[in-house]
């Protein structure tokens, strides 16, 4: 199968008043063509941070990401513009990406007009397109002339989807799509998205804090703490044998809707700590049962335990959990 | 006495606004025993915080209006309350933790003194000493070290932030504690350590609990029963076994549809189509019935009342009349 996307020891540092938060820490994946590539972890863990440095939204402090064999950082902006037509970005808030003064039509009209795959004057044609892009979005034709603030949240995310796939991009970076909604509308959102992928041949990096919906709609599912990735793994096979003391204990921590399963919870000590100057070593070691002083003392590596099962823990490196 | 502690009857809440009455909550019937948990779970919009708040007699009037119905905490009706009394109630019986820690702590206050407010309200005879130190105790007891005293809320993360709400509701060692959402703007491991305190807080003092939320996970590793609300009426009501194991209400089947499975590999969500009706015009009959999948003409035009089922477990849908008890008198 093709590889769509490879990523390779991205970061993305951000300079604050206290020195250097290491929003994203080398992180290297890679996606094929028409799959879904989760990406999971807690507030302020780098995972939106990330996918816009792939889309270069944030310029990438530093590392490489090749889409379809091009090496996107080294593009200029105008190259970087066709190629946007190709990457898109679905955002969280439905309520805050969208401008308030932009009718359904006007919102999903924009990007052709940008994009200069229609002419500004070209009336007709951008109408027969943005209907055909609301159909597919399962929009209402009426809803064409309505402004945002007279939908609720699930239409919204479904303009925010229209936006997104109406210049029939390749792969979409989806940003916690149904974070904001209701589970009877997520779970709406949810099929919407699984269909067009399957009819559109897209590829998804999907964004999420919700380990349920993560497994529900990847392939595989990357886990990140702290701007660092510490797991990867297909989806079935992350849930059914964690390896990383932080995914287990993440896991561990959902509340199963079942009042014969209680939980039993593994206890993480503590909060999240700054990801501003970090230091050396696994930056979960202050909250992880398992933790050495060796957790410490040098750089995590990413190795594979077990065949597409990647991890970065010293202590399973060596074989000692 | 009665045996309940809390006994909502017949409540139903409008609000008045310029586009037409919004029916927000329509002859909710509750009860909570000493020490029991309720889960109140529904959607935007469904009516839970209006019934929260409702009990608190905090419906912003106008719009907001009680229209009927009886609120007996430990049989006084509290809708029947002049004002004064009614304060000593909210803080010291009946406390609420708010939904979004960011913004229900006083930005300018800090967090120590917020908490001896409370404390200071209920226990005037109180000296200023013995009132920090029952606030700083307060601290200590929901996990904040009590050297933090003098720090505002915007030097906490959102778990302390809602540590601190929490220390603050139960300052007044109330007998009944009303969560509106106590974690749903923080994150799953956050969420699991202080879902965990407020269940260790609530046994040590027996006390009886609201918990509104969304997610059908913490209800059932947190309560006893659970009322499933849809456009303003508990649509099933029952023991947390039954309503999980046996569910009577399309809504609340939808409900368990829609959410994906951690164990089973679905291909599908098993959505419920459509959304929540417009409140200000709610259909005639059955408010679900637009987006039912059993729905029948009946339902379009006659309104179902909340059957109950012989062991107890209430559903309103005309689909278990049959297996309705009937009750005599």
């Amino acid at each position: 199968m093709a590889e769509i996307l490879r990523v390779e020891h991205l970061q993305k540092y951000f300079p604050v008043p206290d020195g250097m938060l290491h929003a994203v820490d080398d992180v290297s994946f890679t996606i094929h063509a028409g799959k879904t590539l989760g990406v999971v972890g807690e507030s302020g863990c780098g995972k939106s941070t990330m996918g816009r440095a792939i889309l270069r939204l944030h310029e990438p402090t530093g590392g490489k990401v090749f889409f379809q064999g091009r090496d996107v950082l080294a593009l200029s902006a105008q190259e970087m513009k066709e190629l946007r037509r190709e990457m898109q970005i679905i955002f969280q808030d439905p309520f805050a990406s969208l401008n308030p003064r932009m009718t359904v039509s006007e919102a999903i009209a924009a990007p052709l007009i940008v994009q200069k795959l229609y002419n500004r004057r070209d009336k007709e044609g951008i109408n027969k397109r943005v209907r055909e892009i609301m159909d597919m979005a399962g929009l209402a034709q009426r809803l064409i002339n309505t402004y945002p603030h007279e939908l609720d949240g699930g239409r919204r995310q479904r303009i925010g989807i229209a936006r997104a796939l109406a210049l029939n991009p390749k792969f979409v970076v989806c940003d916690e799509p149904v974070s904001a909604l209701d589970v009877s509308i997520q779970a709406q959102i949810l099929n919407l998205m699984q269909d067009l992928q399957d009819e559109l041949d897209l590829t998804y990096l999907f964004i999420t804090h919700d380990l349920s919906v993560v497994k529900y709609i990847s392939n595989d599912i990357l886990v990140m703490y702290l701007g660092q990735m510490v797991e990867k793994a297909p989806a079935e096979k992350l849930f059914e044998k964690p390896m990383h003391p932080y995914t287990q204990a993440l896991l561990s921590a959902i509340p199963v809707p079942d009042p014969d399963r209680p939980m039993s919870r593994i206890t993480m000590k503590g909060e999240i700590t700054s990801p501003v100057n970090p230091e050396k070593g696994c930056r979960f070691a202050k909250r992880c049962p398992h933790a050495t002083a060796a957790c410490t003392q040098q750089d995590m590596k990413l190795t594979e335990q077990e065949p597409g099962h990647f991890v970065t823990c010293l202590r399973l490196q060596r074989g000692e959990l | 006495m009665s045996e309940f502690l809390l006994e909502v009857k017949d409540l139903s809440i409008i609000y008045a606004t310029e586009d037409g009455v919004v029916q927000a909550l329509t002859h909710a019937n509750v009860t909570l025993r000493q020490g029991e948990t309720l889960g109140l779970v529904g959607e935007t919009g469904a009516g839970k915080t209006t019934l929260a708040r409702g009990i608190m007699r905090l419906i912003p009037d106008p719009p907001g209006k009680i229209v009927s119905g009886q609120i007996l905490f430990d049989g006084t009706d509290l809708l029947r309350l002049p004002a004064k009394e009614m304060r000593k109630y909210r803080g010291r019986q009946i406390s609420m933790i708010f939904q979004d820690p960011m913004t229900s702590l006083n930005p300018v206050m800090t967090v120590g003194d917020q908490i001896r407010e409370v404390i200071m309200t209920h226990h005037p005879e109180m000296s200023r000493q013995d009132t920090k130190k029952h606030a700083e105790n307060m601290m200590e007891m929901v996990g904040i070290t009590s050297t933090r005293y003098g720090d505002y809320p915007h030097q906490f993360s959102g778990g302390m932030k809602q540590r601190v709400v929490i220390a603050i509701a139960l300052a007044g060692e109330p007998r009944l504690l009303i969560a509106d959402e106590p974690t749903t703007a923080l994150d799953v491991t956050i969420q699991a350590q202080v879902l965990e305190m407020i269940h260790a807080l609530k046994r040590k003092s027996n006390t009886a609990m609201l918990l509104i939320t969304h997610d059908l996970g913490v209800v059932a590793q947190n309560c006893d029963s659970v009322a499933i609300i849809y456009a303003g009426e508990i649509v099933e009501y029952g023991t947390l076994r039954q309503v999980y194991k046996n569910v009577l209400h399309p809504y609340t089947e939808g409900l368990f549809g829609s959410v994906p499975s951690l164990e089973a590999n679905a291909q599908r969500l098993a959505a419920i189509e459509g959304m929540m009706p417009d409140p200000t015009a709610l259909p005639k009959g059955c408010k679900f019935v637009d987006r039912c999948k059993y729905a029948t003409d009946r339902c379009r035009t006659e309104s179902p009342r909340l059957l109950e089922m012989e062991d107890g477990h209430k559903a309103r849908c005309f689909r278990y009349e049959d297996r309705e008890v009937k009750r005599h008198g």
